[in-house]
């Protein structure tokens, strides 16, 4: 049997996201599972387009799920949580409302498309929960782990407003899955406060502030590391740790990690493959078990 | 120093309005508000708002539009569902919020050079002709239609990205914009 998913990378898993798609790519690769990228793909429309049409905002996402549907595939999954939630949230809204299947059906009619309605979108996170299993995780694991206790960051979007990646409010499966790679957690109860999204570019300080109470949080619990698993929230606790500093006062340097990069490490992936070269903040840090992890122990 | 009257008159509303509003998708449950603050209480950015999230339910189901549509509120929220998932009355706040601001542009309410709508709006025009984002392209049209100073606080982060390989100058476009719902709503009007 060989497994396969279809898979939608989205804008930011080709620009500021890119070590998210490295190691979600090398990740799979080593639990032998193949990914497909949708062909000619276009952006999910994230929160902007919706604030401005929202007929249109569901047919420009209903295209991909079309080209989904045309590749004879059942499930796209999508890593990204602005790209995850708008592809739950047309099809939700195409089913409960007759007047936006309609339109979303005669945009999709007029190029020629058919509605994706029978696509399921999957995440990264419930997929490795689900369908590949902790066993599975744990059995493959290669290398120790020296890089400390994790804080698992799930911000808003990938557990809100639908609950098939995890719980909305306290979610665990991150956690899990670490744990099962031989990764420590510590408690984080800000897990799933907003990072602030793209309020990092348009009003400055607030974007800074809500990201400095994040990450004072997360090393008050005692973490040495940041997991998350959105591309949005990866950027913002690493690209303004410079300005957390000043603003904080704290000797902050923390590597913020997709926690696809993690179990790719626990997995024995490959530093470069992996994208650890790409993050901002923690290099230093970083390079202590990045290279201490050379002599691999079998830890089963 | 003018003074003004800060207290609204009944008159001044208008009720129609949110009953309209009542009927749009994810806005049918406005009327069930209680009123009870949940919403601005696990809001992340309440403490920034004119009016926080419960105030604006509020001023939507009492009809006093302009002062709804024209608020920093219905733009600061980042759409985290916060508020949505923890509302004991099932009211669908961030939906409510993205109306008004979809509303707020149509009738051209929105705070002018306020950064959070010039986005939206460069993001939508961008999006729209070519099909993907092109960050660093976006975001040198969203300062340019706020307020380009915005810029000086993103050099040393957009350096950061470059040495990382985290950003490009392409302009990302896909293949078929043909495809893409401007063209196709073109298509549909002929019909």
């Amino acid at each position: 049997m060989s497994e396969e998913y279809l898979y939608f990378p989205g804008c930011s898993l080709k620009a500021t996201g890119r070590a998210y798609e490295e190691s979600l790519l090398t990740l799979f690769r080593l639990l032998d599972i193949k990914l497909d990228e949708l062909e000619d793909w276009n952006c999910c429309g994230a929160t902007s387009y919706m604030s401005i049409d929202e007929e249109k905002a569901f047919a420009l996402s209903a295209r991909n799920l079309a080209l989904a549907q045309k590749t004879g595939k059942k499930e796209l999954l999508a890593p990204c949580a602005a790209c995850y939630l708008v592809l739950k949230k047309t099809q939700d809204y195409v089913e409960r409302y007759p007047s936006m299947r309609e339109y979303v059906e005669a945009s999709l009619k007029a190029a020629n498309l058919p509605m994706g309605d029978k696509i399921r979108t999957r995440h990264p996170l419930e997929v490795l929960y689900n369908d590949i299993g902790l066993d599975r995780i744990r059995s493959k694991v290669v290398r120790k782990w020296t890089g400390g206790p994790v804080a698992c960051y799930y911000g808003c979007q990938a557990v809100r407003p639908y609950y098939e990646v995890d719980k909305p409010v306290d979610p665990t499966r991150m956690e899990e899955l670490l744990e099962a790679a031989g990764i420590p957690t510590v408690k984080y109860s800000l897990k799933t406060k907003c990072c602030g999204g793209s309020l990092t570019g348009t009003i400055h300080k607030v974007g800074v502030r809500l990201n400095a109470i994040l990450l004072k949080e997360a090393a008050r619990n005692g973490a040495k590391v940041v997991a998350t698993l959105c591309p949005l929230c990866q950027f913002n606790l690493d690209a303004y740790q410079g300005e957390i500093r000043k603003q904080t006062q704290q000797n902050l340097d923390m590597p913020i990690l997709y926690f696809t990069q993690l179990l790719g490490w626990a997995l024995g992936g490959d530093a470069r493959a992996l994208g650890f070269r790409r993050s901002i903040s923690g290099q230093a840090p970083m390079k202590q078990w990045l290279s201490a992890s050379k002599e691999v122990a079998a830890h089963v | 120093m003018e003074i003004k009257r800060q207290m609204k008159h009944q008159k001044e509303a208008t009720p129609e309005w949110a009953h309209q509003i009542t009927k749009l998708p994810g806005c049918e449950k406005l009327f069930s508000c209680i009123q009870c603050g949940t919403c601005s209480g696990t809001c992340p950015l309440s403490i920034y708002m004119d009016y926080t999230p419960r105030r604006i339910m509020n001023l939507v189901r009492e009809g006093f539009r302009e002062d709804a549509l024209a608020s920093q509120t219905i733009w600061l929220c980042a759409s985290c569902y916060s508020c949505t998932v923890r509302c004991p009355q099932q009211i669908q706040i961030t939906d409510i919020m993205y109306t008004l601001k979809r509303e707020a542009i149509k009738s051209r309410l929105f705070p002018k050079r306020f950064p959070i709508p010039a986005l939206a709006r460069e993001f939508y025009g961008m999006v729209s002709k070519n099909g993907r984002s092109s960050e660093m392209w976006l975001v040198m049209r969203m300062a340019m239609k706020s307020n380009p100073m915005i810029l000086l606080t993103m050099i040393g982060t957009g350096w950061n990205l470059f040495k990382t390989g985290r950003m490009t100058l392409r302009r990302e476009k896909i293949r078929r914009v043909s495809e893409l719902p401007h063209e196709n709503a073109k298509a549909m009007e002929v019909r």
